[in-house]
């Protein structure tokens, strides 16, 4: 049963603590399951996140269901789901209750610019530490960049990028076992 | 029934948007046009607000169309339902990942996964690093170089990034800290204009 509320008090917290969806959750989970739980590991996480954004769904949900069934099984997955979805649904509920705007508040826009500045470089910094494990060679490196580009410059679904990328992969390896 | 149809609705959102929170608000538009629910000038409203609410997008959006369209428990029954196939898929696949987990082929495949990985994230950093450190609507007016960064924004930035990778106890601080001060610095310095 303790494994289960720590479990979602930890994903309520991540919840709580995240402005702006997908990418700017990744620095709480590193800080909340990474330095601080030691629950799973940088590799994990991004496998946990190249996984989610091929399946259906929100990426945030996807790693909490990946993350919590790892810690404590299928009712696991469920309860750390339900722990990063509590937050909003008692912030929302409220806000939308007594305020039916509170984005066009002045002080709630230049807040929210502040904020945009420190989430920008926290990405930064979270991509910093995924790049030291995942760019292990000029191959991974190239991947990295192409992908990097491919998704600022085109409109193509990142679905696309995560399928061809695992199959280069594959395909990379297989060449380097057959020189071998 | 509206709770079994709003359950439906928002499970074949959730099933079908692939890519994260962003992915969904097409289905959305398009749910809005299918019920009349709510409005496309309700949708962008209810989008600012959950874009400025702690918590996954997509599931902000899911609670607070929900509640408009069939009060309290709509909330929770819609957002229940975009989260419910994500639990199944995920489930699922982590079954089968863990089965093949050391497979030379699934390794493999991880190996090429990671950087593309690292690359969407980092595609997602450059957005918002558009929308937080430039003006490039202001900038396409004027055309002055001096237009196209926010540089009170730019400032904050630095900082930030000085402070939580290279000075000594504030470099171990929690990320929400920085954003917290972060809020403050926007709001007292007028970071928006507004």
């Amino acid at each position: 049963m303790n494994g289960y509320w720590e479990l979602f008090w930890v994903f309520a917290k991540i919840g709580v603590m995240t402005f702006g969806g997908g990418a700017a959750m990744l620095p709480m989970l590193q800080r909340e399951l990474l330095d601080k739980r030691n629950w799973t590991t940088e590799e994990e996480l991004m496998d946990y996140y190249a996984i989610g954004q091929c399946t259906p769904g929100v990426i945030a949900v996807n790693t909490a269901t990946f993350i919590g069934r790892k810690r404590k099984g299928d009712l696991g997955g469920v309860v750390a789901t339900a722990g990063i979805v509590f937050p909003s649904l008692v912030i929302i509920l409220i806000l939308a209750k007594i305020i039916t705007n509170i984005s066009d508040l002045a002080w709630v826009q230049n807040a929210f610019a502040g904020i945009r500045a420190c989430v920008c470089v926290q990405i930064f910094n979270a991509v910093i530490k995924l790049a030291k494990k995942s760019i292990v060679d000029k191959r991974t490196a190239v991947i990295f960049t192409a992908v990097l580009l491919g998704s600022v410059f085109t409109d193509l679904s990142p679905v696309w990028f995560v399928l061809t990328s695992a199959v280069l992969g594959i395909l990379l390896k297989q060449l380097e076992v057959r020189r071998a | 029934m509206i709770y079994l149809r709003l359950f439906w609705e928002y499970f074949k959102v959730g099933l079908f948007s692939v890519g994260g929170g962003m992915a969904t608000i097409p289905f959305l538009y398009e749910l809005a046009d299918k019920t009349g629910w709510y409005t496309h000038a309700q949708l962008a409203d209810m989008l600012a607000v959950s874009e400025s609410t702690p918590g996954a997008i997509g599931v902000n959006m899911a609670t607070y169309v929900g509640f408009t369209t069939a009060g309290l428990w709509g909330g929770l029954i819609a957002t229940a339902g975009l989260v419910a196939p994500s639990i199944i898929v995920i489930l699922l696949i982590a079954r089968v990942l863990q089965q093949f987990r050391h497979n030379r082929r699934v390794e493999a495949a991880f190996y090429g996964l990671r950087p593309a990985s690292t690359g969407l994230i980092a595609a997602a950093g450059v957005t918002v690093f558009t929308i937080a450190l430039m003006n490039r609507d202001l900038y396409a007016k004027t055309k002055a170089l001096s237009d196209l960064f926010n540089w009170k924004a730019c400032v904050l930035a630095v900082f930030v990034l000085v402070f939580s990778n290279w000075v000594k106890p504030t470099k171990n601080w929690h990320p929400i800290a920085f954003i917290g001060i972060s809020a403050v610095v926007g709001a007292v310095f007028r970071f928006a204009g507004a």
